[in-house]
């Protein structure tokens, strides 16, 4: 702010305008709560409304992209404590995802929201336009105060919206777990704020940036921010509430969640390794590298045994977080040995990944909103054919499904493509080991990126394609109008990344620059619509010519097939191999599919079978597919908690004697300390 | 970009749009004659496509626009592919749009589509298909890319083009990592290409096809464009191999001289390969399907060492 507490609105600088958008989905919010249960006002003003402030906010945030960075100071909080918030390039891109994203998503909820679904659409409203709020407000928080209450307001709004449905034992223990590792997670955080500040009592970034930590504090703060960061993306072995959380939320709650809030932590994780420390070690890369490929590899597996659709995107979005871990690794690596412009590719995959993944990630979710809508149907075993009665959510569905199998022309290629670019750099790095290594790394990128494209063709391939498995699908209705508005501007989104790398890059540059002092645009700019990372001789890639050749062929093929020869067609019942009593549920299943994924990647799972015997009247098979860390990791510590409890429980006697005993011992204990 | 430039691409796309059939009857000649059968006649693939182009289409009753389309993008990615991959000279305009990355992703995408349209019209023979097609895929496209990777290191850039012009101009026999590229990506394009032994290009016994059981619902001129698409990528694939392993001959940028001769060493190359791969096919059997992934994860990792090879050697 530049004078006094409420300026002239001429004098606003583009923070001031950040801060009214938040504002105004907070009122957004409140309007809400009045409207408690009036569905229609709710559904078709308060979200639309929310989304058009998401459209702003995006404005706002790439006119701010290139601008320098604006500090503003709010007297909110406590006493001669306030909030200091700052835009700079890092945060105004992050603000381009959240509001683009959102607007899209909020648009879908105008048509998604329904009575009788638990929490009432109005506090619904309130939870959701204060969930936007605060993920804007911590990619702008300039202190460790203002950030950690605006992460806490993120993750208490999101338990909420998560446990709408929350008269559902599942979706509470969700919630639960959910809201817990998020805490664990805070904790890391609030810690990695307090070494940052070294002792000086000062918790605002501007002197935490100020600060040389030695080494050891240095990489202590590191490892501190990758667990209480790690636990908000869903890194290995902390990824346990995702495939829990992200089903049981309403379907706009788990786009936003997944494709928006995740990428809150990878912000957090950017702003703490690349801003606020200086020099990153080696070792750190290194880690990084290692913890991402490991969830990758563990979150694609996963995802492509899922029968539940929303868990196979959950678990999909595991491998994406591991990803980007994996791309932020490579860049610390490259930033660690001074190899600035090298850093600076892997970083561009990184923030060109994030949004892409945003985008996709928000739009298959939200098409499993408006499948699990028509269809009540969640497993899907019971899916099948949708694409004859639901067209919109199919085709909006494939660009997504595209998308998130990294094909080309679409977003999430162009991310991996720069992805490998980088690692095929690598060589020139100082270290021989780290040289061997990265080969094998490239190769467990393109295996994941491979299975990404499996479990994709399953996802769609299950629910839309083939013949409904159950009856009741013949009756499916399409999303409705605003839900189709929502998906139609996230597929936008989706082909938009992918077609035009080079314009996007140009937004990206700005944030390279300040984090590593290197970006890509000077070279990308010289390839005019080719995206060429350093030299034309060493790759390029023309997503738009891309698109234009297939197109054409197709266009050519049509064509001079109907010309030279003719376009009769007659449909006729499919072939049945010579055996007429096929049925629908004799396709191939869900659990079919992921057969052979089980199998290659036994080791990965924990797995329960249940055979039939010959003499079994009524034959069953079942096999559950379970999680290893789960079973090593989750429930050992549950039960050491809980023994730990018990014990201390012991001292719990229910007895005022007992309890006056306690404070005397303990005062006896203090006095002899303090004597010696 | 220049007019012979020009000239020199839409020569190469025409030229694989033409041979490529031409190369699928030369092994199948090949492969009768080394069998002891009496071979089909060198034109017998064109025979076939104009037959199909002429038959009416036949498609399912609740087929979707998807499953229509389908064979247009793969003929359409198939296309492209062969477009991008300099087989009669390096100066090719379109090049620059793609590098080896985006080649795979182009693969994979008519993979995909491939496997997607098995799928639509819902009978278990075109789920099974695509199930096995995608089982292949996440298999044998990262050990392709590890191949590229390979030629990328050696030449220092992803791009096709600079790739070629590097391996062409380098003196003989001081690259172990290609030997080991080279012995994986033969093994990826027998997978990718379903031949034996992981396919059968002639069987249509249903429990073991893979290829036929995804375009088991097809008829007509969507068979037709997904047979010249199949014929297309075994086209793309083997020049990929020869501007890897053979670059030798390709016309490079400003010589208008060297592109005469390269038609002819192209279709040298070609007939001495196809006729190679024939008798690989005939000495081979085919394995069973659980086979496959260690099959493909040996490629794979033949790659990657490929690659550790490379950079021990260069360190």
């Amino acid at each position: 702010m530049t004078n006094g507490w409420l300026p002239a609105a001429a004098q606003w600088v583009h923070i001031d305008w950040v801060l009214l958008v938040a504002a105004a989905w907070m009122l957004i919010g409140v309007a809400g709560v009045l409207a408690l249960r009036r569905l229609t006002l709710v559904a078709r003003v308060l979200f639309p409304l929310g989304g058009a402030f998401g459209l702003v906010l995006t404005g706002i945030a790439l006119s701010a992209a290139l601008s320098s960075p604006e500090v503003a100071v709010l007297p909110i909080g406590l006493p001669g404590l306030p909030f200091h918030f700052r835009l700079d390039s890092l945060s105004a891109f992050f603000l381009i995802v959240i509001g683009s994203v959102s607007a899209g998503v909020s648009a879908f909820a105008a048509g998604y929201f329904r009575k009788g679904e638990g929490t009432p659409p109005g506090l619904l409203a309130f939870e959701y336009h204060l969930f936007l709020a605060s993920m804007a407000l911590v990619v702008v928080a300039d202190d460790a105060y203002a950030f950690m209450v605006m992460w806490e307001t993120m993750a208490l709004s999101s338990f909420f919206l998560v446990t709408a449905n929350h008269r559902i034992v599942e979706i509470q223990r969700a919630g639960y777990l959910y809201l817990l590792i998020a805490h664990i997670g805070a904790i890391g955080i609030l810690l990695c704020f307090g070494v940052l500040q070294a002792n000086t009592g000062d918790y605002t970034f501007a002197n935490m940036r100020a600060q040389q930590l030695s080494p050891f504090w240095a990489s202590l703060a590191f490892l501190l921010a990758l667990f209480g960061f790690g636990a908000k993306a869903g890194i290995l072995p902390l990824h346990v509430w995702l495939p829990e959380a992200h089903p049981a939320a309403p379907s706009p709650v788990s786009a936003l969640m997944s494709g928006v809030m995740l990428k809150t932590a990878i912000y957090g994780v950017l702003r703490v390794f690349f801003d606020l420390l200086d020099t990153p070690l080696w070792w750190w890369g290194l880690l990084l590298l290692v913890v991402g490929l490991a969830t990758a590899l563990f979150g694609v597996v996963f995802a492509a045994v899922q029968v539940d659709m929303k868990r196979l995107l959950a678990y999909s979005s595991i491998e994406n977080i591991g990803l980007l871990f994996a791309a932020i690794g490579l860049a610390v690596l490259f930033s660690a040995y001074g190899m600035q412009p090298m850093a600076a590719l892997a970083l561009t995959a990184v923030l060109y990944h994030v949004a892409g993944h945003a985008f996709f990630k928000s739009l298959l979710f939200v098409g499993t909103g408006a499948v699990l809508h028509a269809t009540s149907e969640r497993n899907l075993g019971k899916l099948g054919g949708l694409i004859r009665t639901m067209p919109w959510v199919a085709w909006a569905m494939l660009v997504g499904v595209l998308a998130s199998a990294g094909l080309p022309p679409l977003g999430g290629f162009v991310s991996e493509w720069l992805l490998l670019q980088s690692f095929l750099f690598s060589p020139a790095l100082p270290s021989a080991f780290l040289n061997m290594l990265i080969p094998v790394v490239a190769a467990l990128i393109a295996l994941i990126a491979a299975l990404a494209s499996y479990t994709m063709v399953k996802f769609f391939g299950i629910i839309f394609l083939g013949q409904p498995r159950e009856e009741k699908l013949a009756l499916a209705r399409d999303a409705s109008g605003w839900e189709r508005i929502g998906m139609a501007w996230l597929v936008g989104g989706c082909v938009l990344l992918g077609l035009f790398p080079v314009q996007f890059i140009a937004l990206i540059d700005p944030v390279t620059r300040s984090l590593i002092g290197a970006g890509m645009a000077d070279g990308v700019a010289a390839g005019g619509w080719l995206l060429v990372p350093v030299a034309i001789e060493r790759a390029s890639y023309g997503p738009a010519i891309f698109l234009l050749g297939v197109a054409a062929s197709f266009a050519l093929a049509f064509v001079l097939v109907r010309t030279l020869y003719h376009g009769r067609l007659r449909r006729a019942a499919p072939w049945d191999c010579g055996y007429p009593w096929q049925n629908a549920r004799m396709q191939d299943t869900a659990e079919g599919f992921g057969q052979p994924i089980r199998q290659i990647f036994e080791p990965f799972f924990r797995m329960e079978r249940e055979l039939p015997t010959p003499f079994d009247v009524e034959p069953r098979y079942r096999v559950s597919v379970g999680d290893h860390f789960w079973h090593w990791l989750y429930l050992p510590l549950a039960r050491a908690v809980e023994r730990l409890a018990g014990v201390i429980g012991l001292m719990q006697q229910g007895r005022i004697a007992v309890y006056l005993l306690y404070s005397f011992a303990t005062l006896i204990t203090v006095l002899v300390v303090v004597k010696q | 970009m220049t007019w012979l430039g020009v000239f020199s691409q839409l020569l190469e796309i025409v030229a694989a749009l033409l041979l490529a059939p031409l190369l699928s009857g030369w092994i199948n000649q090949w492969r009768a004659w080394l069998q002891n059968r009496s071979a089909p006649g060198l034109l017998q693939p064109y025979r076939m496509l104009h037959k199909l182009f002429n038959k009416e289409s036949v498609i399912a009753e609740h087929a979707s626009p998807l499953f229509r389309g389908a064979p247009y993008i793969i003929f359409g990615c198939m296309a492209l592919a062969s477009a991008i991959i300099p087989t009669l000279s390096t100066d090719l305009p379109l090049s620059p749009a793609a590098d080896a990355i985006a080649l795979v992703g182009l693969f994979a995408l008519a993979r995909v589509f491939v496997s997607l349209a098995a799928m639509d019209v819902g009978t278990s023979f075109g789920t099974l298909g695509a199930r096995r097609e995608m089982l292949i895929g996440f298999l044998a496209e990262p050990a392709l890319l590890m191949v590229l990777f390979s030629a990328s290191l050696i030449s220092k850039s992803t791009s096709l083009t600079t790739i070629v012009e590097t391996l062409a101009n380098r003196d003989l026999g001081i690259h172990p990592s290609l030997a080991l590229a080279g012995v994986a990506f033969t093994m990826v394009s027998l997978a990718e290409n379903a031949r034996v032994p992981v396919d059968n290009p002639a069987t249509h016994l249903e429990l073991t096809m893979i290829h036929e059981a995804l375009i088991l619902e097809y008829s007509g001129r969507h068979l037709a464009l997904l047979e010249w698409a199949a014929s297309l990528k075994l086209f793309a694939y083997s020049c990929i191999g020869l501007a890897l392993f053979f670059p030798w001959g390709v016309a490079e940028a400003e010589a208008p001289l060297a592109l005469l001769l390269a038609m002819p060493a192209l279709i040298l190359k070609l007939a001495i390969g196809g006729a190679l791969l024939a008798l690989l096919e005939t000495l081979s059997a085919k394995m069973r399907i659980f086979r496959v992934p260690e099959y493909l994860a040996t490629a794979f990792l033949l790659a990657v060492i490929g690659m550790l090879v490379h950079i021990l050697l260069a360190a």
